[in-house]
This record gives C-alpha cells, sequence and structure tokens, in this order.
C-alpha cells in the first residue's frame, strides 16, 4: 500500500530517438509516434471502431440499408426485432435498423460543424485573451463567464423558439455557446505559454504580438486544444440529440435518432421498447466512442 | 569545515546505516532500467555522510530506498540495506510505518511543499510527536520545545502560523524539528538547503551540525553542491551511474581526489579563486550517461582520459587507499597524467569605454495596493569586453536590474540609461533594431529558454534574420559561423530542444544571444539548471567568446566561485540598492561592506575557506517594507546604534573604482575585519539590530 | 477574506448584467418578428403588426433594453404569452420544484462519485481505477434522456421496482415522494458521476504526489491517517468547483429527464413555453437557471476560497 502513494513511475525521460537524418521530416515522424502510440489502446481503437462504422453509416446511408428508412412497410407498426427486422419496426412500420443507420447522419454533419464553430471561435478568443491579457482579457472574461452561466439547451430552447427550429440554427447555437468553454482552456494554456523564456526571448528580437501568437504559442497549444476539439465533438453530439429529442431541432420525418426516441418513448409503458432503445443505444455508443478518443488523445499527449 | 571529533571506534557499535551491493531498476514499459548498480557505503552513528553526484547518478535514489520510499515501478534487484542491523527491503508495510516512526526521519528539498499549506505549522509538528503516542497536550507542547530548539525565535506565534506565512529557511526549520522529534538514528537529508538563500542556508546548515552533535545521530546528507558537503559531513561518497566510485574522508578527498571523475569534477569548478584570465576550467568530455542506459564494467569508461581496454570489460576493484579511502579505478597510480589545462595568455582585462550607463534607476511594483520599490536609486556603470557580476540573494532586485537593461520592465520616472552616447529607449519594443541587437539576454533554464516546437536552426536563422536583416544565405552562413563558435554540429543544429541535453541547449541560448553580435549580454544564472560538469564548458565558451568579440556580460549569479571566475567587477546588492562595487579582486580581498563580508563568509566552499563566521539572524526583510537609515542595519553584524537606522550610509571610497555604502570608516572596516578572520569567534547580528527590526514589524504588521 | 468577497461579488454583479444583456440580445437584437412568431405564418399583415404594438416590441432597442433591465432588477419578468399571468411566481414554482428532483440528484451522486474517486486514486493504474474512469467516461457520455430511457425500460417496465412517472400524488409524504423521484434523479445522477468522480481522482493524485502526503508517510502515519489528514481536505478543492458548474448543466439536462418521467418542473414548463413561443416565460427561466449557476459559482470560490488560508487571511509575505 505504501508503494502506491509514492512519487509517480519513471523519473527517467523518454529515450530520445537516434536522430539519423532520415528523409521523413521531424513533424511527420513526432505525427507518426504518436499514432503508433495511440493505436497501442485498446480504448482508442474500440472508439475509432465505433465512429468509423457510424461514419460509414451516414456517407453510405440508403446504399446499404436493408429496408428504405422512410418508405413505411405497410405492416401493422410495432413489429418485435426478428430475423426479417433486427431491430424491429417502428410505429409506421418502418424498419428500425434501417432508420437507425441513416439517422447518423443528420448528427454526424451538424454536431461536428457546431463543434468546429465553436473550437474556432473560441480558440481565437482563448489566444487572445490568453496572450494580451490587460483589459481585453478582463471584458472578455467577464463575456467568457456570462455565457458559461447560461444553460446550454435552455439557451438553446430559446434562440430556437425566436429563429426557428433549422439545422443552420442548431449549428450556429451550439457553436456559440461551446465557444466559451475552448476559449476558457485555450486561455490557460496560453498563459501557461507565455510565461515561458522562449516568449521574452522572442520580444527581445522584437517579434510582433500577432507572430508570437501564431509562430511560437499556438504550435505549442496545439495539443490541448485538438483534444478539447474532440471532447466538444462528443458534447455537441450530446446537446444535438437532445435538441431534437425536445422537438426543437432536427424535425420529422428525418430518422435522427434523438427525434425517433421522442416520437416513440411514450410506447415504452405498453412494452415497445426496441423503437425506442435502439436509437438510444446508437447515441450513447456514439458519444462514448468519442470520449475514449478523446481520453486516449489527451493521455498520449501528456506523456 | 567539518566535525573535529572522530567517529567512535567501538566496533561492536552497528553502523547506523549499512548499504550492502544495492542494486535498483526502475522499469518503463517493461522494460527494466538500472539505476543503481551495487552501491556501498556505511554510515557509523554520529558520522556524517554526503553522497554526490551530478543528475541521475542516483543519489537522491539511495536516500529514498532506505527509507522504502520508492515509486512502485522501482524494483530491488539485489543487495541489502541495513539500518541498525535491520534489512529494510525486507519489511513488510507496517514494519516500514514502525521503521520510519522511530528509526528514520528525512528532511527535503523544497521545504513549502514539504508541509501541508491548508494546516498550521505546529499541528503538523506536534503531529509528528502523537504518532509516537503521546496525548494531544502532551505532543503540542512538544512540538513547541522542538521548535525553540531548532532556534525558532517565538515558537509560540510560529506554532500558529500556516506554512506560506513562513520564510523558506524557516519552514525547514520545522522540518527539521519534525525529523527530530523522534529522535531518529539515522537523519536522511535531501538537498536541504537548495533553494534557500545564501545567508540563510549558512544558518540552517550550522543548525544541522550542532543537532547532529547533540543527538548522535547518523547523517546521509544528499547534495550536488560540493561546497554543502565539505560543510557539514565527515565522510563522502562520489556517486557516478548508479555506482560510488570514491569514498573517503571529505576533506581529503576534496584536496587530493582519487578518481579520474572526482579529479574531472573537481577541477572544473572555479576554486581557490581562479580567474578567466588565468587558465580555462577543465571539461570531462562527453556528457552524462542517459539513465539507465547499459554500460560498460567501468561506468566512467566513456569519458576517461586514463581508459583503457580492461576498463570495459573487467570491474574496476574497490582499491583502499587507506584512512578509510576506496576509489574504484584500474588506473589510479597513472593520475598524474591528468594536467590542468595550460594557462591562458593573459587576457586584457582593462577595460574599455564606457558602454552602458544607469543613472538614478528606481523600479517601483504596485501590488496590492502597496508600493513595492524593487530597485532605489541605482547607479551603474558597464565598460566594454568587461563582465559585471551581480551578486545578491532574493529581494535583491538583481532580476529586476536585469530587467530594466533589456527593456522588459520600465523604470520609474527619473532614471536614465545611456548606451554609448544615445539615451535607450526605457521599453524594449520601442528601440531601434540597433538597440535590440545590442542587449540580448541568457536565460537561466535552457528548458523554457527555447520554443520546443523549433529546431535548432529554425531558432538560430530567426534570430539572426530578425535582429541583422541579413536575408538568404547570409543568414545561413552566419548560423552556421555562430554555431561553430559554440561547438555545435550541422547535426545538432537540425534537432529539437529536447534532443539536446542540457549543456547543448544552454549552447543554443547563448547563440541565439550572439546572433546579432551584442554588445552586452545579460547571462541570468547562466549555470545554474546545468550539472557541474557541463558548467565549466559553457564558463569556457562564454569566456572564449567575449574576449572575441570584445562583449560585455551582466552576469547573475548565486555562486561566488563562478562569479570570481569570469567577473572584472563585483557589484552587490540588497533590497534593491547597490551596497558595493568595484574590482573582483579588491571586492574579494577586502575590506568589504559587512553584507559583503557575511555573504563572503556564509556560501560553502569546497575549499573549506577560512573567512571569518558570520552568521546573519533575522529574515531578509520584504522590500515593500524596507528598514529605515541604511536597510541592512536590522541584520548587520556591525550596527552601530542610534547611527545605522536613521541616516542613509555615504558612498565611500575604498580604493579607486571600489566603492560601498557604509557608515563605518575604511581603515576601522579593514582592521575590525582582519581581526575577525584571525579569530575563531562567530559573529552574529546583535540584539539592538533586532529589535530594530522588530519595531519595524511592530510598525507594519504583515 | 473581505476583501476577496467584496470582489467575487462585484463581478458576479457584473457577470448577471452580461448575462440579462446577453439573452436580451437573443430575443431582441436577432432578427425575428415576435407576433409573427406568435400567431403563426398565416396570419395577416395587420393583426401582425397590432400585436406587436401592444407587446411594445417596435420600440426602439435602447427603451426596451432599459424596459428589460429595469424588469431584471425588480425581478419583474412580465406576464406570459400564453396565460397573461405574471410569469415570475410560475417559473420559481417550476424551479422549485425541479431543485427536489436535481437535489435528490446530487444527494445519490456526489457521495458515490467522491468515494469512487478517492478509491481510484488510491489504486492508481491497477484494475479498478482503469474501471472506474472507463465506466465515468462511458456514463458521462450518454446523454441524460438515453439514461432515463433505458431506466424506464429495465427497471420501470421489466423490473417494476420502481413507479414510471415521477409525479407522486399530491400530499403524499416525502418518503413516497423520493420514491417517485427516484428514477429520474437516478438517471441524472449516472451522468454526473463520471465528473465528479474524475475530477476527484485528478486532485486526489496529485496531492498523493506532493511533497507534504511524503513528509506525512515519513512521520509514520498509517495510509489512512494520512488519507484523513492530509489528503482529502486538499484534493476535493477541484471537485468542489466541478461541482457547483454541474449545477449549471443539471438544470439544463433536467429538461429531458422531465419530459420522459412527466414530471412538472422547470423543464416541463421551459418545453411547454417553447412550443408556445412564450418568449417572457423562456427568458425568466433562462435567467433564473444562470442566477441559480452564478450563486452555485460565488458558493463554491467562496468555500475554496475559505478553505485556502492564502486568501483566508490575506496574508501577504
Amino acid at each position: 500500500m505504501v508503494e502506491s502513494t509514492a512519487p509517480s513511475p519513471s523519473p527517467l525521460p523518454t529515450p530520445v530517438p537516434a536522430t539519423g537524418s532520415g528523409a521523413m521530416s521531424e513533424r511527420a515522424r513526432a505525427r507518426r509516434e504518436l499514432i503508433l502510440l495511440l493505436l497501442r489502446r485498446r480504448a482508442f481503437l474500440i472508439g475509432v471502431v465505433v465512429l468509423v462504422i457510424w461514419v460509414v453509416c451516414a456517407v453510405l446511408g440508403e446504399r446499404i440499408t436493408p429496408y428504405d428508412p422512410f418508405n413505411a412497410f405497410f405492416l401493422p407498426g410495432h413489429q418485435p426485432p426478428s430475423p426479417a427486422h433486427l431491430f424491429g419496426t417502428d410505429r409506421l412500420g418502418r424498419d428500425v435498423l434501417s432508420r437507425v443507420m441513416v439517422g447518423s447522419r443528420d448528427v454526424l454533419i451538424v454536431a461536428p460543424l457546431a463543434a468546429l464553430l465553436g473550437v474556432g471561435v473560441g480558440t481565437l478568443l482563448g489566444l487572445v485573451m490568453g496572450y494580451y491579457r490587460g483589459i481585453v482579457d478582463d471584458i472578455l472574461s467577464r463575456v467568457v463567464e456570462a455565457f458559461l452561466a447560461l444553460p446550454v439547451i435552455l439557451v438553446a430552447l430559446l434562440t430556437l423558439v425566436v429563429l426557428g427550429s433549422s439545422s443552420v440554427v442548431v449549428v450556429f447555437v451550439v457553436g456559440v455557446l461551446f465557444a466559451p468553454i475552448v476559449a476558457r482552456t485555450v486561455r490557460s494554456a496560453v498563459l501557461s505559454e507565455r510565461q515561458l523564456d522562449y516568449v521574452t526571448a522572442a520580444k527581445l528580437r522584437g517579434e510582433t504580438g500577432l507572430f508570437i501568437l501564431s509562430r511560437e504559442i499556438f504550435p505549442n497549444v496545439l495539443g490541448p486544444t485538438v483534444v478539447e476539439m474532440t471532447v466538444r465533438f462528443g458534447y455537441a453530439i450530446f446537446t444535438v440529440a437532445t435538441l431534437s429529442f425536445l422537438g426543437v431541432g432536427l424535425q420529422p420525418p428525418s430518422p435522427d435518432w434523438g427525434l425517433t426516441v421522442s416520437q416513440e418513448y411514450a410506447n415504452m409503458i405498453a412494452g415497445i421498447w426496441w423503437p425506442t432503445l435502439f436509437p438510444a443505444l446508437a447515441i450513447a455508443s456514439t458519444v462514448i466512442a468519442i470520449n475514449l478518443i478523446a481520453d486516449s488523445l489527451q493521455s498520449v499527449l501528456n506523456e | 569545515m567539518t566535525l573535529t571529533a572522530p567517529p567512535p571506534q567501538d566496533t561492536a557499535l552497528k553502523a547506523a546505516l549499512r548499504v550492502e551491493d544495492l542494486a535498483l531498476s526502475y522499469v518503463v514499459r517493461g522494460i527494466p532500467r538500472p539505476v543503481l548498480r551495487g552501491v556501498t557505503f556505511e554510515i557509523r552513528p554520529g558520522e556524517s555522510y554526503g553522497l554526490v553526484g551530478e543528475s541521475g547518478c542516483g543519489k537522491s535514489t539511495t536516500a529514498y530506498a532506505a527509507v522504502r520510499y520508492l515509486p512502485r515501478n522501482a524494483v530491488i534487484t539485489g543487495g541489502r540495506i541495513l539500518v541498525s542491523g535491520d534489512d529494510v527491503t525486507k519489511m513488510n508495510d507496517e514494519q516500514v510505518r514502525q521503521f520510519r516512526m522511530h528509526h528514520v526521519s528525512m528532511v527535503y528539498q523544497d521545504p513549502g511543499a514539504a508541509l501541508n499549506p491548508t494546516t498550521k505549522v505546529g499541528p503538523q509538528v506536534a503531529e509528528a510527536f502523537a504518532v509516537l503516542g503521546q496525548p494531544r497536550k502532551e505532543a503540542e507542547a512538544s512540538a513547541i520545545k522542538a521548535l525553540q530548539r531548532v532556534q525558532i525565535a517565538d515558537p509560540e506565534r510560529v506554532y500558529q502560523r500556516y506554512p506560506h506565512q513562513l520564510s523558506g529557511g524557516m519552514q525547514q526549520r520545522a522540518v527539521i524539528a519534525m525529523a527530530l522529534a523522534s529522535d531518529p538514528k539515522l537523519l536522511v537529508l535531501d538537498e536541504p538547503t537548495t533553494g534557500l538563500d545564501a545567508t540563510v542556508e549558512a544558518s540552517v546548515l550550522d543548525l544541522v551540525r550542532s543537532l547532529q552533535a547533540e543527538t548522535n545521530a547518523a547523517v546521509l546528507l544528499i547534495a550536488h553542491n560540493l561546497g554543502v558537503i565539505r560543510t557539514i559531513c565527515d565522510r563522502v561518497g562520489v556517486m557516478y551511474a548508479g555506482k560510488i566510485v570514491e569514498e573517503g574522508d571529505a576533506a581529503a578527498v576534496f584536496e587530493r581526489p582519487q578518481h579520474p571523475y572526482t579529479l574531472g569534477l573537481l577541477r572544473s569548478l572555479p576554486r581557490h579563486g581562479i580567474r578567466k584570465s588565468q587558465r580555462p576550467l577543465a571539461t570531462i568530455p562527453g556528457s552524462l550517461p542517459q539513465i539507465g542506459a547499459d554500460l560498460p564494467a567501468c561506468v566512467f569508461v566513456d569519458r576517461c582520459p586514463l581508459a583503457t581496454e580492461i576498463c570495459r570489460t573487467v570491474d574496476p576493484p574497490n582499491v583502499d587507499l587507506g584512512g578509510g579511502r576506496t576509489s574504484r579505478c584500474h588506473h589510479i597510480d597513472r593520475l598524474g597524467e591528468l594536467t590542468e589545462p595550460p594557462a591562458s595568455a593573459g587576457q586584457d582585462t582593462a577595460h574599455g569605454e564606457l558602454t552602458l550607463s544607469l543613472s538614478n534607476v528606481s523600479k517601483t511594483f504596485r501590488q496590492s495596493g502597496h508600493d513595492v520599490p524593487a530597485l532605489v536609486k541605482v547607479d551603474l556603470d558597464m565598460f566594454d569586453g568587461e563582465t559585471l557580476g551581480l551578486v545578491g540573494e532574493s529581494g535583491s532586485g538583481k532580476s529586476t536590474l536585469a530587467k530594466t537593461i533589456l527593456g522588459i520592465e520600465t523604470p520609474d520616472v527619473g532614471g536614465e540609461l545611456e548606451l554609448d552616447d544615445h539615451r535607450l529607449n526605457p521599453k524594449s519594443m520601442e528601440r531601434p533594431t540597433e538597440d535590440k541587437r545590442s542587449i540580448q539576454m541568457v536565460f537561466q533554464n535552457p528548458e523554457s529558454a527555447l520554443n520546443r516546437g523549433w529546431t535548432a536552426r529554425q531558432i538560430l536563422s530567426r534570430s539572426v534574420s530578425k535582429l541583422t536583416g541579413l536575408k538568404g544565405k547570409a543568414v545561413g552562413e552566419r548560423v552556421d559561423k555562430l554555431a561553430a563558435s559554440l561547438r555545435l554540429s550541422q547535426r545538432h543544429l537540425d534537432l529539437k530542444p529536447r534532443q539536446l541535453s542540457g549543456g547543448l541547449k544552454q549552447r543554443v541560448a547563448i547563440a541565439r544571444a550572439f546572433a546579432g553580435d551584442p554588445r552586452i549580454v545579460v547571462a541570468d544564472e547562466p549555470t545554474s539548471a546545468l550539472d557541474v560538469s557541463v558548467q565549466a564548458a559553457i564558463l569556457n565558451l562564454l569566456s572564449d567568446l567575449q574576449s572575441e568579440n570584445k562583449t560585455s556580460y551582466l552576469l547573475i549569479s548565486h555562486d561566488l566561485g563562478v562569479v570570481r571566475y569570469l567577473a572584472d567587477r563585483i557589484a552587490v546588492m540588497y533590497l534593491g540598492r547597490i551596497m558595493e562595487v568595484g574590482e573582483s579582486e579588491n571586492v574579494f580581498r577586502g575590506p568589504n561592506h559587512p553584507y559583503t563580508e557575511a555573504l563572503l563568509s556564509a556560501i560553502p566552499n569546497v575549499d573549506g575557506a577560512a573567512t571569518a563566521r558570520i552568521r546573519l539572524e533575522g529574515e531578509i526583510p520584504s522590500p515593500a517594507n524596507p528598514p529605515s537609515g541604511c536597510v541592512f542595519h536590522t541584520r548587520c553584524h556591525r550596527f552601530i546604534k542610534n547611527l545605522c537606522e536613521v541616516t542613509e550610509p555615504p558612498l565611500i571610497e575604498v580604493e579607486p573604482g571600489h566603492l560601498m555604502k557604509c557608515h563605518i570608516p575604511v581603515d576601522e572596516l579593514r582592521r575590525l575585519q582582519a581581526k575577525a578572520r584571525q579569530e575563531d569567534v562567530v559573529l552574529t547580528t546583535p540584539p539592538e539590530a533586532l529589535e530594530a527590526a522588530a519595531a519595524i514589524a511592530a510598525d507594519n504588521p504583515g | 477574506m473581505v476583501r476577496f468577497i467584496a470582489r467575487r461579488l462585484l463581478l458576479a454583479v457584473i457577470t448577471l448584467w452580461l448575462l440579462a444583456t446577453i439573452v436580451f440580445v437573443i430575443t431582441n437584437v436577432l432578427p425575428n418578428n415576435v407576433g409573427r412568431t406568435i400567431l403563426g405564418p398565416f396570419a395577416p399583415e395587420e393583426t401582425v403588426n397590432a400585436l406587436n404594438e401592444r407587446l411594445g416590441t417596435n420600440r426602439p432597442i435602447l427603451v426596451r433594453y432599459v424596459d428589460s433591465l429595469r424588469g431584471l432588477v425588480t425581478l419583474d419578468f412580465g406576464n406570459s404569452f400564453v396565460s397573461g399571468k405574471a410569469v415570475l411566481p410560475q417559473v420559481v414554482g417550476a424551479v422549485g420544484r425541479s431543485a427536489k428532483l436535481a437535489g435528490l440528484a446530487l444527494l445519490i451522486t456526489i457521495p458515490i462519485s467522491i468515494a469512487a474517486g478517492l478509491y481510484a486514486a488510491r489504486r492508481r493504474d491497477r484494475f479498478a481505477d482503469r474501471a472506474i474512469v472507463l465506466l465515468g467516461v462511458t456514463l458521462s457520455s450518454i446523454p441524460e434522456f438515453v439514461t432515463g430511457t433505458i431506466l424506464v425500460v429495465v427497471v420501470g417496465v421489466g423490473l417494476r421496482w420502481l413507479p414510471v412517472l415521477a409525479t407522486a400524488p399530491d400530499n403524499a409524504d416525502v418518503l413516497t415522494q423520493i420514491r417517485f423521484l427516484l428514477m429520474p434523479a437516478i438517471a441524472m445522477a449516472i451522468v454526473y458521476f463520471g465528473y465528479i468522480a474524475r475530477m476527484t481522482r485528478a486532485g486526489t493524485i496529485e496531492v498523493l504526489q506532493s511533497d507534504y502526503t511524503r513528509t506525512a508517510l515519513m512521520k509514520g502515519l498509517t495510509t489512512g491517517q494520512t488519507m484523513r489528514r492530509h489528503v482529502v481536505r486538499n484534493a476535493l478543492v477541484p471537485t468542489v468547483a466541478v461541482i457547483a458548474v454541474q449545477i449549471g448543466y443539471l438544470f439544463g439536462g433536467i429538461i429531458a429527464v422531465e419530459k420522459i418521467f412527466n414530471y412538472n418542473g422547470m423543464g416541463s414548463t421551459m418545453l411547454f413555453a417553447a412550443q408556445h413561443k412564450d418568449l417572457p416565460m423562456l427568458t425568466a427561466g433562462v435567467i433564473i437557471i444562470g442566477i441559480v449557476y452564478m450563486l452555485a459559482t460565488l458558493a463554491a470560490d467562496l468555500i475554496m476560497a475559505w478553505m485556502n488560508p492564502r486568501i483566508r487571511l490575506d496574508a501577504e509575505r
């Protein structure tokens, strides 16, 4: 028991790679090293596999579904899972498996866009706040905090009511509401870089703020930013699915997962669980996959 | 200076610590990497033993192994550790706990971090007694007594304080008090004074010595600073790559080393007051082996000038040289072949024209409503091609002074900076490129000084093009030239900082500073973060670059040996003011300002130099709350009541070019200081001075 | 400490003002036509204009802004578009009911998460630790409505252990109320377990590696004593911050849970308002929850400041 509280293992520095002047550039080599490290982690592999499955479904969509997700099969609805319909049929007789497969598309378009928007804006904000500090930082920090105090789903509800429900609005709202969190992470990364002597050295040779931020500091905060982006991606799916569930996101007849759950969950009491459970599991699996990837990225980058 | 009492000769007395052939590996990614390769040594009760070596030699690992505080991936692959006869390596968890409670105690490197920040200091000390079974009230009383024992003046008050409210010296005393609670048989000290100011360090080391004499505990001291070892330890073991290569009486080993490594190490230190004009420092070729690498039979063979084939294949024998001295080498008889570097052609130390001039420079910071004067009315001159050494403890303002010269901080209104014949813009960003090139900096920590995402070549190219305006091929040529003068190979240039060793990184940083052919280079502790064997090469390089380019250096260092070696002139700072300035030799010879005198006496010297023994009491005052009159009066061992606390001292000239600010006339100082050197009395801060300090503290609480 | 509190309160007020402004921007600056939104795309132009006139949405922006700020300060959020009655009492009541659910969720999750985090940190990198981290990552990824759904299917319908609808009969005693609220509370607790456990784990690991933990062990304290007296206090500081932040998210996720379990709390009220374009109701809801979040973070900051002697004593050293 004593050992578990001793200092963390390995005071040894990571072995310096042999420096033959290979044809591969330094950056490419570092990237390959990173990927190899990641591939060794089970969590990362699982995450990637699941994500890839859903991406394939989203891209190939109707071409690989067993049935047409939009056409009712003209059978009585709510058939339980069977060899013909692995996930059963929904209330309109549509094959649940096909709908689940295609349902990935909307989410996998909207969520990444929202995440990208949030990370883009947030990173810019974070860089500026962290580097220039002073009054700019003070004011922007207040604004960021105000945004953080807003309950995301509620504000999304409000905005969607005001502007009307559409995918564009969802992307915009979720993106803007995510930006402050990203800004905070990037800001603190910039703050710790800024104190390092190489920044002072750059100033002493007369570099402009823009140069220092973009060429000196930003490459070094890229790591945490990438991790943050992956995490935001997961949250974006989470949020978009919840909004669809609440009825203010994507609209019928979209086979979107959250929407499907909201349309069918009332039937659970009657014992018809399959049209609800499978889309729900689809959402869960996607977000878990992304979180596993993000977690692995973070561990590897911290080594 | 070592204890003069010889260790007890009673052989029936069990050794307090006996390490037998200890081998230890760390398992990294499944592969065991050897860190200790058969360490053997012994400490008897009442004896103090120092383990010294550079980073990665395994000295800390040995110490922590002795107390069984090792990370989970550490595996003891051989040997035993016996404390008073009990084998520590075989104990189970509960036995280890009992062992720590009763037999061994430890003092650590960073006392502030070693104390729980959210608990008051007193209860933490009391806990050490409570663990032994004392009931609460008794433990509290014991704690207060313990605090008194470590020379804390007001133990009840300190009892109620939180760690962050105490200075570094006080924190370490509290930790020592905790360590002595159990009256341990073995006291382990891991770099106990690294990070403390020189004058504070001296009193803590004194404390350790006196306590050891009282308690008769065995002391194991880990340090990389040979001066500290010499001050405290009776015997010393020199470690390299997980083996003890030489062992013996501390003074003897340091005066007449009997192993190529020890010899090289001692020769690379600026000792016995040598100066750059006399000869370059000896360096040990090559670099420290990677931790955990597989090494030949003699671990030092790759860097040893005496190495032969046998050294690679046959384990060097542990030769007994008599008198408790041993050395692990095949070729001890050939040590005479290792000669010192030849004397240099006497360097032209006569300084040139006036380059930089500071007049009336002050810098006041505003911190939560208070004015904190970091620099007060500083006048300073620097000349072409000379090195000005800046010496001082924390709060002295030396970093602020450096930053002001560089333009990173702007001085208060009224201060002037002049370079050659024109005024320097106080802000670096607003200076013309010409001026930016002229003043550059080398930082203390090579890790953070280089952008880890850039290669060395990119770093240097950018500096060259930005500072000189050269373009295209010319840039590459200049980069190559810089690399050559810093002995960097083309291969090194294509590496990123994390692939370079500390010494190489620092060379890139120095090359970068020289990119624009500067007039003045500010070097802030340029070698402090480097291992001893690497320091010498850097100091030699700096010296060479200076004589080639006639660059001036502002050298900030806490290491007086380095300062004495490189600096032509020295300025001593205290609380933002320059207390004394003059040519190096004159300053070191004396007569000195009392603060300088105390500083010179405080710094642990590997030569065991016979200076006067001065121990300053009290703490360095906070710059926000400076004492009246002469700011040093609250600690000055030559304090004169009703004079020093009332008026600021005048500037007096000791000899041409050597100035100081003191009320005591020069001849009187000369006489008193000569007397102090001859007598074996410890001079300390008189009570009147401490009262004056208390009066100030009372006026301005917190 | 006093100075710290004063400064923090001032910042809170500023943040609140900014919050209100952001909400104002959303409802008044973004291109929309309130009258049109309420009456739908088929209503005639004159009716829409008349409605807008009546609601005062045509007044200049600055006037509307000042009005909204005044409303904020006097706690008058206007009247519901749907019921015509004052909005605030309804929102407050709804928030109160949701608070019961949220409170129960926190009560369940906090002790379990902290215990799990501490346990994982003690057994770092061993199986238990990896399992807990994996579990935390997994569970926190699942949206509340998904966990709610699964719980309903498995526990409510399949096993029939707990009632599916969260609203207890009127005048039910506390225990019965809890029984009804238990499933939705668990659905929420599951999500937050991940964050809190991981944060506790991280904080504890950092403390376990600290020098003062080493000092305690070297004094001869048992690991139990060390944990109790030195580790836990310092490790929980970042956890307090996380819990405060989660309170904000709680009220977001609660909407989905309330929908599934048919609970008449704030979530349902807001959902109804959204479906009926009841802007004043929505606005009030957003601001009230924003205030709740700010109060929670304020409390967390004050707790952490109090636990940190450096701030508590305002000592300058």
